[in-house]
């Protein structure tokens, strides 16, 4: 699998989640993704970086667009440097919540995407990425 | 700071959210809808949300915020005009709008509304359970 496209974008206050899903937007467009595709990719995009913002603290937002054969994807890594989480299977269930939220953000974001994966170390920060392929 | 306007036609209010939301707007949203409830006496609202590109937990849970303080305020909330695909994600995301009326398009949704108006127009003077207990 190559990168032929990488970016880092910045999630420190809700104007930033606005920009990141325009930019999703536009890199799903690029890639050819139909619009029900875009729709999914973006929201798990908003889920995701609203997560970095309101429980990590901020952090930033890599996203890249990739190729496999023929295949191309969109891939984006959330990352920040906040508390972590301590159960993940716990955070991945719907309806959990540990703040103020409807606690859909993980488990909706994977269900919109291909690809998940997430990494957290309690106190270190957390990393969630998602792959969406045309 | 940037609002979204409140129309009022007859016992409804119309909103037509076009931007991209974010918190603070959505806040003053709600903040603005439920005064404007409550001085008008005000008995629907409509959310019409056909430029919305994407409805998020967030947006969703600001939804389903509004519907809830409305009810309180014995106004019934019909969200109008969804995309397609916006209804796909929205049910794969696993959201749930919760106490929400919604319809395909404004026409639709206007109906919805005048005919709890309609409704009630008949029922004046007979028991009205909600005013009880």
């Amino acid at each position: 699998m190559t990168v032929t496209k990488a970016e880092t974008l910045p999630v420190r206050s809700g104007d930033d989640v606005v920009r990141v899903r325009q930019r999703v937007r536009a890199l799903a467009i690029e890639i050819g993704l139909g619009l029900v595709d875009q729709t999914k990719i973006v929201t798990a995009a908003s889920e995701l970086a609203r997560n970095t913002l309101d429980y990590g603290g901020g952090g930033d937002m890599r996203a890249e667009i990739v190729q496999a054969g023929m295949r191309k994807g969109l891939r984006l890594t959330f990352e920040d440097q906040g508390p972590g989480i301590a159960d993940i299977d716990q955070a991945m269930t719907d309806h959990y919540t540990s703040g103020g939220g409807l606690g859909l953000g993980l488990g909706g974001a994977k269900r919109l995407s291909n690809e998940f994966h997430i990494e957290s170390t309690p106190g270190a920060g957390t990393r969630v990425t998602i792959a969406r392929w045309k | 700071m940037d609002r979204i306007p409140i129309l009022k036609l007859g016992g409804a209010l119309i909103v037509t959210i076009q931007v991209d939301m974010h918190d603070r707007l959505a806040l003053a949203l709600e903040e603005d809808l439920t005064a404007m409830i409550a001085r008008t006496g005000a008995r629907g609202v409509l959310l019409e949300i056909s430029a919305l590109e994407i409805v998020d937990s967030f947006i969703g849970r600001m939804l389903v915020s509004i519907a809830a303080v409305s009810r309180v305020l014995d106004a019934e909330t019909v969200v109008a005009g969804m995309r397609p695909a916006v209804a796909i994600t929205l049910v794969e995301l696993g959201l749930e709008l919760t106490g929400i009326k919604t319809a395909l398009n404004v026409e639709r949704g206007m109906a919805l509304i005048q005919a709890r108006l309609a409704e009630e127009e008949d029922g004046r003077g007979g028991d009205r359970d909600r005013h009880e207990g």
